[in-house]
């Protein structure tokens, strides 16, 4: 695959950087990476990873673009207000880069869907916004031994870590389960700054496209902390948990353990920050 | 010079808003009951009912995760930097 004139030119700037080169922009241009969630932190994401000319880009979202999004979710439009956001985010990423194929999915992601979603994808990063769908994807990337860019942001504070199945801690490595409903705020409890959004989702854009491209260390073994307050970044030393319930040696999270607590979201159980 | 420990933004409102307080104790277990005799109502957002650390927060020694040191017995000492690190679920 050559590039071609256009290519050359829109890639130019990362074209130069010896960790990309050619080679480096053929990869993106045949990778392909699932988006869950075009909220806050997936629409920094989108952008990113489609200006950098990420194959295919797919975008699994089952809401419509509201009001209260447009301070954070800056892949949409005013216009797109009552728009399925997989299909508002497909038309802005098709504005900046034509030659991305987006897939919109207008679905929830489910215990029964999830493996099936995310198969086709080298990479997945979740920018969902609800507790049950963080332990699902993480569940299904460990089963599908997908790299998973995990991120999540409340207030001013955010987190991001980068996670390779049975190499490296996994969410439920870190966190073992899920808070009850209403221990954590979620954004539509506690609020959230739209710019504090856009740091986490873009670290997370940059955590996708260095496991891509193979350039340096990605944030694996290791959870970045952001203090917006202070704007301070810090890191923990997170550690791949032996007797962890979905990575770990005796493996207990099977279809069945996933779909409950997929019931449990589809109750609408758990707050949702949208 | 005690204990200096990191309050996550969901619990600073126990703090006054503060993001980082000063703390006492020689051991993880007693820097969490000094916190709840400075701060009432903290300890439970952090510990359930047996005083066993919740499975969504993790509470960090100057970087390294209690569990894998010695659990709430793990000791701290003037200097120190604690972190109470939540899982977060919002985007």
């Amino acid at each position: 695959m050559a590039l071609s004139k256009e290519q050359i030119a829109r890639y130019s700037r990362q074209l130069i950087l010896p960790e990309v080169g050619v080679k480096g922009q053929e990869r993106l241009l045949r990778a392909s990476v699932l988006i869950v969630g075009a909220g806050g932190l997936g629409s920094p994401a989108a952008l990113y990873l489609a200006a950098a000319g990420v194959g295919t880009i797919g975008i699994i979202d089952r809401e419509s673009v509201a009001h209260s999004n447009l301070h954070r979710q800056i892949v949409h439009a005013t216009g797109e207000v009552g728009r399925p956001k997989s299909l508002s985010a497909q038309a802005r990423l098709h504005a900046l880069n034509p030659e991305v194929v987006v897939v919109p999915v207008q679905e929830a992601l489910t215990a029964a869907n999830a493996r099936h979603v995310a198969a086709p994808y080298d990479l997945v990063l979740d920018g969902s916004d609800n507790f049950p769908t963080r332990y699902l994807v993480n569940d299904a990337c460990v089963l599908l031994s997908k790299p998973l860019v995990h991120g999540g942001v409340v207030h001013v504070e955010g987190q991001v870590m980068t996670i390779l199945p049975r190499r490296s801690a996994c969410l439920r490595c870190v966190f073992p389960e899920p808070p009850q409903p209403g221990a954590i705020p979620s954004c539509q409890e506690a609020g959230v700054l739209g710019s504090a959004a856009g740091v986490i989702g873009t670290i997370m854009a940059h955590e996708a496209l260095k496991v891509l491209l193979g350039l340096g260390e990605p944030l694996v073994n290791r959870l970045l902390v952001f203090d917006g307050r202070m704007s301070r970044f810090r890191e923990v030393v997170v550690r791949r948990d032996p007797a962890c319930a979905a990575c770990g040696d005796a493996t207990t999270i099977q279809e069945r353990t996933v779909s409950e607590e997929t019931v449990c979201h589809e109750e609408g159980a758990w707050p949702r920050s949208r | 010079m005690p204990v200096t420990v990191r309050i996550p933004t969901p619990l600073q409102r126990l703090t006054n808003g503060q993001g980082e307080v000063a703390c006492e104790g020689k051991s993880v277990t007693e820097l969490l009951a000094n916190l709840e005799r400075s701060y009432p109502g903290i300890k439970e957002r952090i510990c359930d009912q047996d005083g066993k650390l919740r499975r969504f927060v993790n509470v960090f020694v100057n970087e390294e995760d209690i569990r894998f040191l010695q659990g709430d017995q793990t000791a701290v000492k003037d200097g120190d930097e604690v972190s109470i690190i939540p899982a977060i679920a919002g985007g």
